[in-house]
């Protein structure tokens, strides 16, 4: 196509442009100046590099200035990072503008070959592939090439075992949590039992299952035994019977890991009753027991069911009576 | 001779005659490179991937990869006594304690965001002038390859620290893994050696991040230099430039001098950057722990995109049978994604397919040259937007006192209609320009100058384009579109079928051009001139 196509053209290519010379390629005082420029700009990546010593030996590090822009900052690393900055950044200039002026500008044409191989190279090609494959003999000796498939396909079973210990199956983990019925509610920081009283309404507090003594509470443990307890007026509850026995003289406890994909449920907003996601936004109602009203989360937050003890401290009813956090594929959410 | 030819003589000869490279060396250093300021894109990925190779290497010297927890003693003293893990204390450490550790810190994290930005930007010009046409559909498919390891690296990178912010989004990431069916929950235990968070994540992660994905990128960008190396360059339309040859400056000494000067001007940008702009605070976030969150929690913006689907996605799960299928993760996490990223890497192949021009192609395209695949990258372009808007709607609603809902809503919406608007427009633009350019080579420039004829009309002043000019708009070609035989006359379906149909359709979409002059109407209008 290429050849008609071409005749087609409404223009002829006019070649390449007559070469123009730069003033440094005519006049050996440009070329002089640009020599010096050059050179200049080399200095100045070497003075770059006086300064980054300077603030290397002599800045305190804990020198703090003060700067228009960039308000109060650490003098001894923002003149560290000047003097490197100077100094790379200088040893460039000073290179592109000495191939710029000084080094010839004459452009060069160079020519290119299909990328395909000649017929007969291709052809020669696969005769070898071929020719070596039938040395071999794969086709001829069945049992060689079956046995050698049943080889290669197993060896890669004993790197996919050696990471089998990689880490323990989750089992029912991902299930439970430290909340058992009758587990103390203690405050989160300071592992204190706390009483209705201690929470006012409109308050929030974070809490945790309190641990036997001697037992570390691990980040494992907080991602997954996380609560919230909110008092709102009992009146202002839109629950059903049984959710609402959850709940005791107005304070309801949720998880605080988000049910979309695990954040902390961080922010309570006490004039609309909302909790908010700070990850991606989801929104759950307190009043309707963390029922989601925006954002992607299609669960509501699992509430646990609380009361107090006979020495008046807030404990767990019961366990949570569904996995908490993000969704897994085993997770029963019926 | 001097002493200096001396030796440079004598170390060449000393090479040559145990390698005998200077044939080789001879036709290197006198290769041609184009030049043309969007070609050194692909350098500033190769220049900032060297700066993160050596930024954070330094970064190794001190970083404990360990969760164990310990108390925090050092130079930051509001965090002094708290408890938190070796691996936050450590970065604490660097940047506090250690000199220039601080510098360095934030020199490899703007690296890191130059790097992706430039892969981006390298990336858009490689699709908007085609150079991934035939012979280079293979550098593609790798440049694919680097930006979705250069995504995850990045990410590995920033859950290092193991402050609050770095472990929210290992959160994140975590749910995504949990949410992958039947398998997503063993495989969330396998990777954290246990419940989440464990005490193997960091090291693990490590390896990974220092070893494994650079080796594997250091490996990739090899086989892509080494491709253009060997293809050539491609260069721009122009008088003199064919197919068939390929015009610039010699490697040596004007093109190594460049470039060369171009690493060092690029480094001392990001040193600058480092300097001057403070990126990733991790002393202001505090330790990570599962119960706590920092407000406006936003991963690096090359994620933003991935975060603003997964805000975006509507509240759906299928419960049945026990089990949970989590669409609101899958969709946006895993699904939307892998269809993006498969659908870039085969884009070449896609385009051969529609145009059926599996010819070699080592001229560059004007973007307006090729609507169809313009409009599809302004689609593409316009759908990553959107959800990296999104992914900031916290933040743009408080600073422009929107609602969320409103931003969300405009989000969801914006997202299904406005790719489809964008490329409609961009072709309608294209094919406009395409317009612009027919009548700039029939009837010459506008040039603002006018004269008042003899009857008393104005006209404006036409100029005639230079031959170099006037070659570079026309040098394109314009092919017909494919035909693909519609139903016999017995009244069967043609043989290729639905497939056929839709290859006819592409073909004719990706082929509609403004005709650009041709001959006969250049010499008819000579004609009338004289
Ligand atoms: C670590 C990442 C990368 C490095 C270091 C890199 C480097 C380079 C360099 C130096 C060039 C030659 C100059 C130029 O055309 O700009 C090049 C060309 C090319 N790159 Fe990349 N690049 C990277 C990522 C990518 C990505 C993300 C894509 C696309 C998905 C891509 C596709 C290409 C193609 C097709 C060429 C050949 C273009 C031509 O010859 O004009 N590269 N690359
Ligand atoms: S994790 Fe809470 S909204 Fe996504």
């Amino acid at each position: 196509m290429s050849e008609t196509n071409r005749e087609l053209e409404p223009l002829s290519d006019p070649g390449l442009p007559e070469h123009v010379h730069r003033k440094t390629d005519v006049d050996p005082l440009a070329a002089k100046k640009a020599e010096r420029q050059v050179s200049i700009l080399f200095t100045l990546s070497a003075l770059g590099t006086i300064l980054f010593v300077y603030a290397y030996v002599w800045i305190p590090e804990d020198t703090l200035i003060f700067l228009p822009l960039f308000n109060v900052t650490n003098a001894h690393q923002l003149f560290l990072g000047l003097g490197l900055a100077m100094a790379l950044f200088f040893i460039g200039m000073g290179a592109v503008h000495w191939a710029k002026t000084l080094m010839p500008d004459h452009e060069v044409v160079d020519y290119r070959k299909e990328q395909r191989s000649k017929d007969e190279d291709r052809a020669a090609f696969v005769a070898t592939v071929k020719d070596g494959a039938a040395q071999a003999g794969l086709g001829r000796r069945p049992l060689i090439k079956r046995s050698l498939g049943l080889a290669l396909g197993l060896v890669g079973i004993s790197p996919i075992l050696l990471l089998r210990d990689l880490g323990p199956l989750p089992e029912n983990d991902l299930n439970e949590t430290n909340w058992k019925a009758g587990t103390r509610l203690v405050t989160d920081p300071g592992d204190r039992p706390i009483r209705p009283s201690d929470l006012e309404v409109g308050g929030v507090a974070q809490v945790q299952p309190e641990f036997p003594a001697g037992k570390v509470r691990h980040l494992d443990d907080i991602a997954q035994d996380s609560v919230l307890l909110i008092r709102i007026r009992p009146e202002e509850f839109n629950l059903d019977a049984e959710r609402l026995s959850w709940t005791y003289e107005g304070i309801i406890a949720f998880s605080k890991i988000c049910s979309h994909m695990g954040c902390a449920v961080a922010l309570y907003e006490q004039t609309t009753k909302h909790l908010l996601c700070p990850c991606h936004q989801s929104t759950f109602d307190v009043t309707r027991a963390a029922k989601v009203i925006f954002g992607p989360a299609a669960r509501p937050l699992p509430q646990l069911a609380i009361t107090v003890d006979n020495e008046g401290y807030l404990v767990a009813k019961a366990p949570f009576n569904e996995a908490v956090g993000p969704s897994f594929w085993g997770r029963d959410s019926q | 001779m001097s002493a200096r030819e001396r030796v440079a003589g004598g170390t060449a000869s000393f090479i040559d005659e145990r390698t005998g490279a200077a044939k080789w060396m001879k036709k290197t250093l006198t290769k041609v490179f184009p030049d043309h300021w969007s070609f050194m894109l692909g350098e500033i990925v190769m220049y900032s991937f060297v700066i993160l190779l050596l930024s954070g290497t330094f970064l190794t010297f001190w970083f404990d990869p360990s969760m164990r927890e310990v108390e925090y003693e050092g130079s930051y003293e509001p965090l002094n006594g708290i408890k938190m893990s070796a691996a936050y204390a450590s970065a604490l450490h660097i940047s506090f304690d250690v000199r220039g550790g601080l510098l360095m810190r934030q020199i490899h994290h703007w690296a890191a965001l130059i790097f992706m930005a430039a892969m981006v930007v390298h990336m858009m010009r490689v699709f908007f002038t085609g150079a991934f046409r035939k012979p280079r559909e293979l550098n593609w498919i790798i440049g694919v390859a680097l930006l979705t390891l250069g995504i995850v690296e990045g990410f590995l990178g920033y859950s290092l620290p193991d402050d609050l912010l770095s472990g929210t989004g290992i959160r994140i990431a975590e749910a995504i893994i949990q949410a992958i069916p039947v398998v997503g929950s063993y495989l969330s235990y396998f990777i954290f050696g246990g419940a989440f968070p464990g005490e193997m994540f960091i090291q693990r992660i490590y390896a990974v991040h220092i070893l494994l994905i650079p080796g594997i990128m250091l490996a990739l960008i090899t086989a892509h230099l080494m491709l253009v190396w060997y293809q050539k360059h491609t260069q721009y339309p122009g008088p003199g430039r064919t197919e068939k040859n390929v015009v610039g400056y010699p490697l040596m000494p004007v093109y190594m001098a460049k470039a060369g000067g171009f690493f060092f001007i690029v480094f001392g940008v990001t040193a600058f950057l480092g300097a001057v702009a403070q990126i990733n605070p991790i002393w202001i976030y505090g330790p990570y722990n599962p119960g706590q969150i920092g407000a406006g929690s936003q991963p690096d913006w090359y994620m933003g995109w991935l975060d603003g689907l997964v805000r975006a996605a509507p509240p759906i799960e299928t419960h049945a049978f026990g089990i949970t299928i989590s669409w609101n993760i899958l969709i946006p996490g895993l699904i939307i994604p892998g269809i993006i990223f498969t659908l870039m890497a085969f884009y070449p192949f896609i385009e051969q397919w529609m145009t059926g021009d599996k010819r070699e192609h080592h001229v560059l395209d004007r973007p307006r040259n090729n609507p169809n695949r313009t409009a599809i990258g302004a689609m593409s372009l316009t759908f990553t937007l959107v959800s990296l808007i999104n992914g900031g709607n916290d933040l743009l609603a408080t600073h422009f006192d929107l609602s969320i809902n409103q931003i969300m809503w405009f989000s969801r919406i914006g997202l299904i209609v406005l790719p489809p608007i964008a490329f409609v427009i961009t072709k309608r633009i294209c094919l406009s320009l395409q317009r612009a350019d027919r009548e700039k080579v029939l009837h010459g420039r506008e040039t603002g100058r006018l004269v008042m004829l003899p009857h008393g009309e104005f006209i404006e002043v036409h100029e005639p384009l230079s031959p170099e000019k006037a070659y570079v708009l026309t040098a394109h070609e314009q092919l017909p579109a494919l035909e693909i035989g519609e139903a016999d006359e017995n009244g069967v379906a043609n043989p290729q079928g639905f497939k056929g149909k839709l290859r006819a359709r592409m073909s004719k979409a990706s082929q509609e051009q403004i005709s650009k002059p041709t001959p006969k109407e250049m010499l008819e209008l000579e004609d009338g001139h004289h």
